[in-house]
């Protein structure tokens, strides 16, 4: 079967696959946002209590397998009584285990924010909250960027995992796809090329754009 | 070293009262870190509507004398007194303890500081770094709060680079734009931290300018650390020459500078001035 014929045959099954990607892609990230924020700013509170549930949780995420996580999240919880629908498993596992990563690039961003900036909002009387939110994180934002589209860029790829888990995204039809015909090279090629332009022509185009947004706001043009 | 167990805060009164109140008062004040101790004992009291300078060679404790005021840096023993308010303590129950975060951001807003680097936000225009406090802290509407910027940025001489950017300012511009910001919070006590010491010499006397015009205009207690003798001659009305964490002379600048008693401030001075 010729590649084109291949395509028409069969785009409906990878446009299918590719929109569930997305949304998990865009839902765990989101996922790895908050976590990350949240955990980074746990990591460097006063509290005891709160750097060990921040380190426990890095730990946990960082230290062990991506695949693992989402069978425990699948498999093992419900037999605790927690039972989730596979889609919110799939994006759940994927960001908590991506925020694991990003609590370090928000610790250290927010560290490479000058010791002046603190100085001088506490000199002006702000809270420690207002402190943070207003004068540290906007400059911490700026730092994370960069890296954090590398970290983007891995979420993207590493939500091909959740086939493992029968979420039906786009690894998950291409496997169909190819058990149905054999065409290996062809399935598989296509998916290849999807994951790449998404990567490639999406994910770094927009970070890129918010790095220069967010320079020109701190107006470093 | 941790916070000295034997010292006694009994000794130390509640809040200042009586005639004289001074606006800052240093109290027996000690600083170490480790084992070095930065501040010995050190009295201090600066009346309402001074000029106090510190000068004194590099770790001889100057600037720790203005970071200890604007409590970013704690003390190990002693009181610091601000408008005849503990500011280190509070009063509980009769005695006084260790002041808490509210009891500090309380006696904190007399005070505003102006730093080395001007450490201006590099997110906000000029109007926006002015705007900030006012609005964030004190509460004002954005009204307010610019009518009160536009104000003291036209006062610094820096009203038409409101929509700036700290980047695309000057250093001297940069400290004049952070001296508008600072008295947006109306202090009662301004700190200057070296703020002329990492500008270009040109533009160094755009920021005395506007200190000079303070010293005239406005009923502010100032304390100011510099290496300018020469500045701070023609403003303080009093100069304190600071060695080894103590204040090693002090007086008016006619008496400190053209009649120096002790033998290290002449030398000091000899060293300081031929550099100038």
């Amino acid at each position: 079967m010729p590649y084109l014929d291949f395509l028409m045959t069969y785009s409906s099954r990878f446009i299918d696959g590719t929109l569930i990607t997305l949304g998990q892609f865009g839902l765990a990230a989101l996922v790895a946002i908050v976590a990350a924020l949240i955990s980074g700013l746990m990591k460097m509170a006063h509290s005891k209590t709160m750097r060990a549930i921040a380190i426990i949780y890095i730990e946990i995420f960082r230290g062990t397998s991506l695949l693992v996580q989402l069978y425990w999240f699948y498999f093992v919880l419900p037999l605790f009584g927690f039972t989730l629908e596979k889609f919110t498993v799939g994006f759940l596992t994927v960001g908590l285990c991506y925020g694991a990563y990003g609590a370090e690039l928000v610790r250290g961003a927010i560290q490479s924010v000058p010791r002046g900036q603190w100085e001088a909002a506490l000199a002006l009387n702000m809270s420690p909250a207002k402190r943070m939110q207003r004068i540290i994180l906007p400059q911490a934002l700026v730092a994370i960027l960069p890296p954090w589209g590398n970290l983007m860029i891995e979420i993207l790829k590493g939500t091909a995992l959740v086939a493992l888990i029968s979420v039906a995204d786009l690894m998950f039809e291409t496997r169909q796809v190819n058990n149905n015909t054999y065409l290996s090279a062809q399935a598989f090629g296509t998916a290849l090329i999807i994951y790449y332009i998404f990567a490639r022509f999406m994910v770094t185009p927009i970070m890129r754009w918010l790095e220069r947004v967010m320079a020109r706001k701190i107006g470093r043009t | 070293m941790k916070h000295d167990k034997r010292h006694d805060l009994s000794q130390y009164p509640l809040r200042l009262e009586g005639d004289n109140v001074p606006m800052v008062r240093f109290q027996n004040v000690t600083k170490r870190y480790g084992s070095l101790t930065v501040l010995d004992g050190l009295n201090l009291d600066v009346a309402e509507g001074e000029m106090v300078t510190i000068i004194g060679p590099s770790g001889s404790g100057k600037t720790t004398v203005l970071r200890m005021l604007m409590t970013l840096e704690t003390i190990d023993s002693g009181v610091i007194y601000v408008d005849g308010e503990p500011l280190t303590h509070m009063e509980k129950n009769g005695r006084l303890v260790r002041a808490n975060a509210a009891h500090l951001r309380l006696i904190r807003s007399k005070i505003g500081m102006c730093f080395q680097h001007f450490n201006l936000f590099p997110h906000m225009t000029a109007l926006g770094n002015c705007i900030e406090g006012p609005m964030q802290v004190l509460g004002l509407s954005k009204q307010e709060a610019e009518e009160r910027a536009l104000e003291l940025l036209d006062l610094v001489g820096m009203a038409d680079k409101r929509d700036q950017h700290p980047s695309r300012l000057s250093g001297g511009q940069q400290q004049r734009v952070a001296i508008a910001r600072a008295l947006a919070m109306r202090p009662k006590v301004m700190l200057f931290d070296e703020v002329t010491s990492a500008l270009d010499p040109e533009v160094i006397s755009e920021v005395t300018g506007v200190i000079r015009g303070l010293v005239d205009q406005h009923n502010l207690t100032m304390l100011m650390v510099t290496h300018q003798i020469g500045f701070a001659r023609e403003i303080s009305d009093r100069i304190c020459l600071f060695f080894d964490g103590k204040i090693e002379e002090q007086g008016s600048p006619e008496m400190l500078l053209d009649n120096p008693q002790n033998e290290r401030t002449q030398q000091f001075l000899s060293a300081v001035l031929e550099a100038n």
